[in-house]
């Protein structure tokens, strides 16, 4: 670029690349390169020289590549994927995967024995978000309809729980459906004036909704608590409280009744196997959904409404059930959220969080099921073991983004669409 | 019961404030192909879509089998028995041919699926070799074929089909009107919207010519084509 035509093209390489450098130097400087000391700053350059280093040998490793035959092809190995979109999967499925699944299952089910009760709480944080991102599947990846207020139904299941117990008493197995119930609700109460939107209006007013149940649950102080939140009970498995004392008259501490030491991560055990079984659950029935009709319904809405409204497809029951669906997950996702983290406040369910669940269906490959899952257990889980980065963390976060979208611009896994056969006729 | 299959009477439509149909009277009678023609934005995809509802006829009435359907909601209409091939195909790109196919099935259920897919694939063989292709990637002429098999599938009475020449290459256009000809010949009314006048004309029973929202004239097709004005208008003079 900066060589003229009688370069040396290894010395045009090297320059371009000290340009590279220089560039990075100067945009990190300022943001890394300046630290705050009380009221007064002072500079130091360690972050930003190591950040132009790194780019000064990448850009010269590549540029150097890409002069000889076999840097080319190792290029080529490593450049973006192309070619179609999804692909329709063959009848009769993947053999290996009956046996795959059990392991899986049986794996999920053992994996807490194993863990320390720092890493079983990341565990059960990144399956929640597994379980919300397989609800906003149904909503964004299935139906199509861009949701980017997904976190008021994750709010609402947990304040269904915090509150209901505060006020009503309600119990963990109680505000399970309730909950969920509630969330749906809401979810039609979302879905009915969207109905006519697409696309851009459709994500203005989703993330509208999303932001006024947060205000709500923010400054109603008197019903929510506002700011300071309100706290959620430990679950309960048949009245046996996994606390060390009994906080409801007539409960009995688990580890009482079975004579074991207390310990606190028991509680953090139920929670996980509770929620294993349930996102298990949850997979298994986002599969068969995608087989009936009403799941087909929302990927054929996703891909023609006017085609699909002729078939005889009502497309108003059709989006409102993938909202309602949607919004379910969440709910659901919000009780787990509450118990496991034995408080709720309105700082959880920012839009932030919205836009974190609809990048893990975003980075999952929008409507795969198995994408979503990794997509979720890497955003949540990777974040955790850069704890020592912690002030790159969200950094780390955006340029995993942004590589993700060059080299994978569909997602960590292809779509493979499952192969129906159409049974029961109406949606 | 009245002796149409489909009657239109006197129906206006709008857009808001642009009327697209100005008292539109016409009719189709069982087992007939009958043909709308005119020029781009004179109102012909507004007729089909005004049969499905949207938008609906601000005044005047629509009649199937006797049945008032002016008012009907969209998604209920195929239920009756018509099926629309749309303007611009609007197949499901992201699924499979035979996907394609079986969604068709819909409005009736699954009861004759796998004969009426067999029944497809003769009658469209290219769709068969292509099978489980994605149907974005057909080419325009077959996703043109699956369109109408995909309508077909709801074993329709009354098949509405919205310029399915439109921009394909001239033996592709001769190959589906021959198949339109198989279909009515096996007892499907159809109701043809063209500007492909020459080719709509000499494959129909009856025609309509519609200008600028209003029906101008009717007649046989060897009327119409014997027609100076729609001669002069829609065949380039020859
Ligand atoms: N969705 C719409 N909104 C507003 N005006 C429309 C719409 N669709 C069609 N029109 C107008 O209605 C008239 C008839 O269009 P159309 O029925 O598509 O004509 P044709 O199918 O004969 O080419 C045109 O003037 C067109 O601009
Ligand atoms: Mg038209």
């Amino acid at each position: 670029m900066l060589g003229t035509a009688h370069d040396n093209p290894k010395v045009a390489a090297l320059k371009e690349a000290l340009l590279s450098a220089a560039i990075t130097f100067l945009v990190m400087a300022p943001i890394s390169g300046i630290v705050l000391k009380g009221y007064a700053f002072e500079a130091d350059f360690t972050v930003p020289v190591y950040a132009a280093l790194i780019v000064f040998v990448l850009r010269l490793a590549i540029l150097l590549l890409e002069q000889n035959e076999t840097g080319r092809k190792i290029l080529v190995r490593l450049s973006p994927s192309k070619g179609g979109g999804v692909t329709v999967a063959k009848p009769g499925g993947v053999p290996w995967l009956r046996f795959i699944l059990p392991l899986l299952f049986i794996a999920g089910l053992v994996l807490p024995f194993f863990l320390g009760k720092y890493w079983l709480t990341v565990v059960i944080l990144a399956m929640i978000y597994v379980l919300l991102g397989l609800g906003l599947n149904i909503v964004v990846g299935l139906a199509g309809l861009l949701d980017l207020g997904f976190v008021a139904f994750y709010a609402v299941g947990a304040y269904m729980f915090a509150l209901g117990s505060q006020y009503w008493g309600l119990g963990f197995w109680t505000a399970l459906p309730l909950a969920a119930a509630t969330a749906a609700l809401f979810g039609g109460m979302l879905g009915f004036p969207v109905l006519r939107m697409h696309g851009d209006y459709l994500a203005i007013v989703t993330l509208g909704f999303g932001e006024i149940i947060r205000l709500v649950l923010n400054n109603w102080t008197s019903f929510t608590g506002g700011p300071n939140g309100v706290s959620a009970p430990n679950p309960t498995l048949f009245n046996l409280e996994f606390s060390r004392s009994a906080k409801i008259e007539g409960n009995i501490p688990f580890h009482e009744f079975f004579g074991i030491p207390y310990d606190s991560s028991l509680k953090y055990l139920f929670i996980y196997m509770v929620l294993f079984l349930v996102v298990c659950a949850m997979i298994y029935f986002v599969n068969r959904l995608r087989l009936m009709p009403m799941g087909r319904a929302w990927e054929a809405l996703r891909e023609d409404e006017i085609a699909c409204r002729s078939m005889g497809i009502n497309h108003v029951t059709v989006k409102l059930s993938a909202f309602m669906m949607g919004a379910m997950t969440g709910g659901i996702g919000g009780v787990f959220f509450a118990a496991y983290q034995g408080f709720v406040n309105p700082s959880s369910f920012t839009f932030f969080e919205s836009a974190l669940i609809l990048a893990i269906v975003v980075l999952g490959g929008m409507g795969s099921v198995v994408g979503v899952i990794i997509a979720a257990l890497v955003l949540t889980i990777l974040p955790e073991a850069l704890r020592d980065f912690a002030d790159y963390r969200v950094l780390i976060f955006g340029i995993l983004m942004v590589v993700m979208m060059i080299w994978k611009p569909r997602g960590l896994i292809r779509i493979h669409r499952p192969y129906f056969r159409v049974k029961g006729g109406k949606a | 019961m009245s002796e149409y299959l489909l009657e239109i009477q006197d129906v206006n439509a709008s857009y808001g404030p642009i009327q697209a149909l100005r008292g539109v009277s016409m009719n189709v009678r069982e087992g007939e192909i009958v043909t709308l023609i005119g020029a781009n934005g004179a109102g012909k995809s507004t007729l089909l879509m005004t049969i499905f509802g949207d938008p609906q006829a601000s005044s005047g009435s629509i009649h199937y089998r006797g049945q008032e359907i002016t008012h009907i909601p969209m998604h209920e209409i195929s239920r009756l028995g018509i099926a629309q091939v749309p303007e611009g195909r609007r197949i499901f790109p992201g699924m499979s041919v035979e996907e394609n196919l079986r969604m068709g099935t819909m409005p009736i259920g699954d009861t004759h699926q796998e004969t009426d897919l067999q029944t497809m694939f003769a009658m469209f063989p290219r769709l068969k070799e292509r099978r489980s292709q994605r149907a974005g990637t057909l080419s325009g002429g077959e996703q043109q074929m699956l369109a109408i098999g995909r309508a077909l599938m709801s074993r329709p009475r009354l098949l509405l089909l919205d310029e399915p020449s439109l921009g394909l290459a001239p033996l592709i256009v001769r190959q589906i009107l021959s198949s339109l000809r198989t279909i009515a010949d096996q007892g499907t009314t159809i109701f043809l919207v063209e500007q492909n006048a020459n080719h709509a004309l000499k494959l129909a029973d009856r025609g309509y010519v519609m200008v600028n929202g209003e029906i101008r004239l009717s007649g046989t097709g060897e009327e119409l084509l014997a027609n100076p004005e729609v001669r002069n208008a829609y065949l380039g003079g020859h």
